[in-house]
């Protein structure tokens, strides 16, 4: 078998000191093989944002261990960590965040600006962006600006924009928690097809509809997985296994 | 990130609030601005001084009384004059003068009120350099005999007499009728001083009929002289000339050599010493112009600052898109010193501009240090480097996640 993805060993991840130490991780092990498309659940407060954090090299654990493609990046400098988000990693917000001022052309040009490890001149860098907004179907918006799109189209520019270095890993926390559910799926249906060609997805999200979607869940509860997914149903969807089964029984 | 890009970035950065950037830029424009005008309106006055100082012709020394001396301004006496004329060697003409209040002139008709009168030795137009137009300058004899004679200006002249000569002519100077017999070549005003405007008069003349008696009480020598010049033959007997003079004055005033009640300079020594009385006031004017420079530079500061508060969330995404603290420093710093460079050039252009305007609107003599130019927009630079450092740290510091969480 190919090295995962993402190996993580044992995380911790300790916010404060003293009395209000809080232990945002508490010994998550984490494992995503190449092209998986995964989905990570867990109740408010229980590590999710703190653990894509790490995971996409923008924090750095107290402590455990975190191989990315094989490389432990649990201990690089901050010079270095950016240098990885550039060449491995496309972010998703849950609030977009593109900037107002720049077309969504210019917004997904925006990571080529700083990636280093790829000699691409003007036109090339256009070119690829260009691409990448076709490829979320935005091919007529590319000069709009954000206040002229809707937010399932502001959303798409910002994933075109987390591809258009063609990473290997695509993380999104919470995609689609300010869309409708038209528009979440429009979404979905993008990173399917990510999928599809290769790309290692992992997506947190509060919605079962949309964590269903993924090939596996990965369960977190204060700060540790308690379930891989896999098979069975995922602890996380648990609840509302039972609220349907009791919705079903009082139709009866 | 490449240099050009980051440049890129930095420019559309600030285009995201032209005003603010142009008010910024402002303070440097004004510090640069005054950099170059002082530097241009000391060089000025001291261009001034030195071309008023060689006006008065080559190889010249000026005998002065010591000032702030009681009484001493009254030791300078016109028989100095003529035992230096006498005694020393190496000389080729000596020019006592002094000058009265101004008179009021009328002839052929015209009457011209405020005329300078300056009273000298025969020798004047040698010792100074100063040629005639038409006739010829008085002669010792006719000096010392106290002869009626005066030689005009050649403004004064044409004033006077218009196209018809002035030579023959009898002038009036307050109640004393003179005949004109010369008129001297056009000199045009140097400094503050009209050489065209003003009449010559034999010194004797001057001592006896318009220097006014001194007040009862302080003896006062109606033939003391203002300045004593002295035509050296050649650059070479320069040194000789003056001791010879300070030892010759000091006996005759019965003084010791080493503490006269004269002074003997050269030229580069008025201009020496004028300099450095206009020293203290160039580098005061320096110092606050360099302060300008600062408080522009503070002004950048403070806005950068302001732009990376404003920008956290921006800074935060760029960095999660893969933008090294490196990057996000340059960013910043690029800002700054573009701010600080265009306040440089447009500071230049207007520094440039403002000494040429002051020349122009005859305020002021202003002369363009080529050096200056360079200088302000080094120091405008720097300026932006020093006072953009702090805010681009500020930024490259910010944590991505926090920044990112950031309204
Ligand atoms: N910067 C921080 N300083 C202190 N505590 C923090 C910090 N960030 C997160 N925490 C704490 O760590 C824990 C996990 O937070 P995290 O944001 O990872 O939760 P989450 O699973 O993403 O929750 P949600 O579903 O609400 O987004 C929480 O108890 C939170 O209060
Ligand atoms: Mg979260």
């Amino acid at each position: 078998m190919d090295t995962p993805i993402i190996e993580i060993k044992n995380l911790f991840k300790v916010y404060g000191e003293g009395e209000a130490t809080v232990n945002a991780l508490a010994g998550a092990d984490v494992t995503v093989q190449r092209g998986e498309f995964v989905a990570v659940m867990g109740p408010s407060g229980s590590g999710k944002s703190t653990l894509m954090n790490i995971i996409g090299c923008l924090d750095r654990p107290t402590s455990g261990a975190y191989l990315l493609d094989g490389r432990d990046v649990s201990r690089l400098d901050k010079n270095e960590l950016a240098k990885v988000r550039s060449q491995k990693i496309g972010f998703v917000f849950q609030s977009f965040n593109l900037l107002a001022r720049l077309s969504a052309l210019d917004n997904v040009m925006l990571p080529m600006l700083y990636n280093l490890h790829e000699k691409t001149d003007a036109h090339e860098q256009r070119r690829r962006a260009v691409a990448a907004l076709e490829a979320v179907g935005l091919g007529q918006r590319m000069g709009h600006y954000p206040n002229q799109l809707s937010g399932g189209q502001q959303q798409r520019v910002a994933i075109a924009r987390a591809l258009v270095n063609q990473p290997p890993l695509i993380l999104a926390d919470e995609p689609t928690g300010n869309l409708d559910s038209q528009s979440s799926l429009e979404i979905l249906e993008i990173f399917h097809r990510l999928h599809n060609q290769g790309t290692t997805i992992v997506v947190v999200t509060h919605e079962p509809d949309v964590a269903i979607q993924a090939q596996r869940i990965i369960c977190l509860r204060d700060g540790s997985v308690v379930s891989q997914g896999g098979e069975g149903i995922s602890p996380c969807l648990e609840s509302r296994e039972r609220a349907t089964a009791q919705a079903q029984e009082a139709t009866e | 990130m490449n240099f050009a890009k980051i440049v890129r970035v930095a420019w559309d950065g600030l285009n995201l609030n032209k005003m603010r950037s142009f008010l910024t830029t402002l303070g440097v424009i004004i510090g640069v601005a005054s950099v170059i005008i002082m530097l241009a309106v000391s060089a000025g006055a001291e261009a001034a001084i030195a071309e008023q100082i060689n006006s008065l012709g080559a190889n010249l020394l000026i005998v002065s009384p010591l000032r702030g001396v009681p009484g001493a301004a009254r030791t300078l006496l016109l028989e100095d004059a003529n035992a230096i004329a006498q005694q020393v060697v190496g000389i080729s003409g000596v020019s006592a003068e002094q000058s009265p209040t101004a008179q009021t002139i009328k002839a052929n008709g015209v009457t011209l009120e405020g005329i300078a009168l300056v009273g000298t030795t025969a020798d004047f137009p040698v010792v100074r350099d100063y040629a005639l137009g038409e006739g010829r300058y008085f002669t010792a004899d006719e000096d010392e005999r106290k002869i009626k004679l005066v030689v005009l200006g050649a403004g004064l002249a044409t004033d006077l007499f218009g196209e018809q000569s002035a030579l023959g002519q009898s002038i009036t100077i307050g109640t004393l009728r003179l005949t004109v017999i010369g008129v001297m070549a056009p000199k045009g005003q140097v400094a503050d001083v009209d050489y065209d405007g003003r009449v010559y008069l034999p010194i004797s003349l001057v001592l006896d009929k318009f220097m006014p008696s001194g007040p009862g009480g302080i003896s006062m020598r109606r033939d003391a002289v203002r300045t004593i010049y002295i035509k050296v033959e050649s650059q070479d007997k320069i040194d000789s000339v003056i001791t010879q003079v300070t030892a010759l004055l000091a006996s005759r005033h019965d003084v010791d050599a080493s503490q006269p009640d004269f002074t003997v300079q050269t030229q580069q020594d008025i201009i020496a010493t004028q300099e450095a009385a206009t020293a203290a006031f160039r580098d005061l004017l320096a110092w606050v112009a360099g302060v300008s420079l600062v408080v522009g530079g503070i002004g950048i500061m403070n806005i950068m600052l302001v732009s990376v508060t404003e920008r956290t969330r921006e800074i935060g995404l760029r960095m999660a898109l893969g933008a090294r603290p490196t990057d996000v420093l340059l960013q910043f710093l690029i800002e700054a010193i573009i701010l600080s460079l265009a306040g440089g050039v447009v500071g230049v252009l207007a520094g440039v501009g403002g000494s040429y305007l002051f020349a122009q609107l005859g305020t002021m003599r202003t002369e363009l240090v080529p050096a200056s130019i360079p200088l302000a927009f080094g120091a405008a630079a720097a300026v932006g480097i020093f006072f953009g450092y702090y805010p681009a740290t500020q930024a490259a510091k910010l944590d991505p996640i926090v920044a990112l969480r950031r309204e």
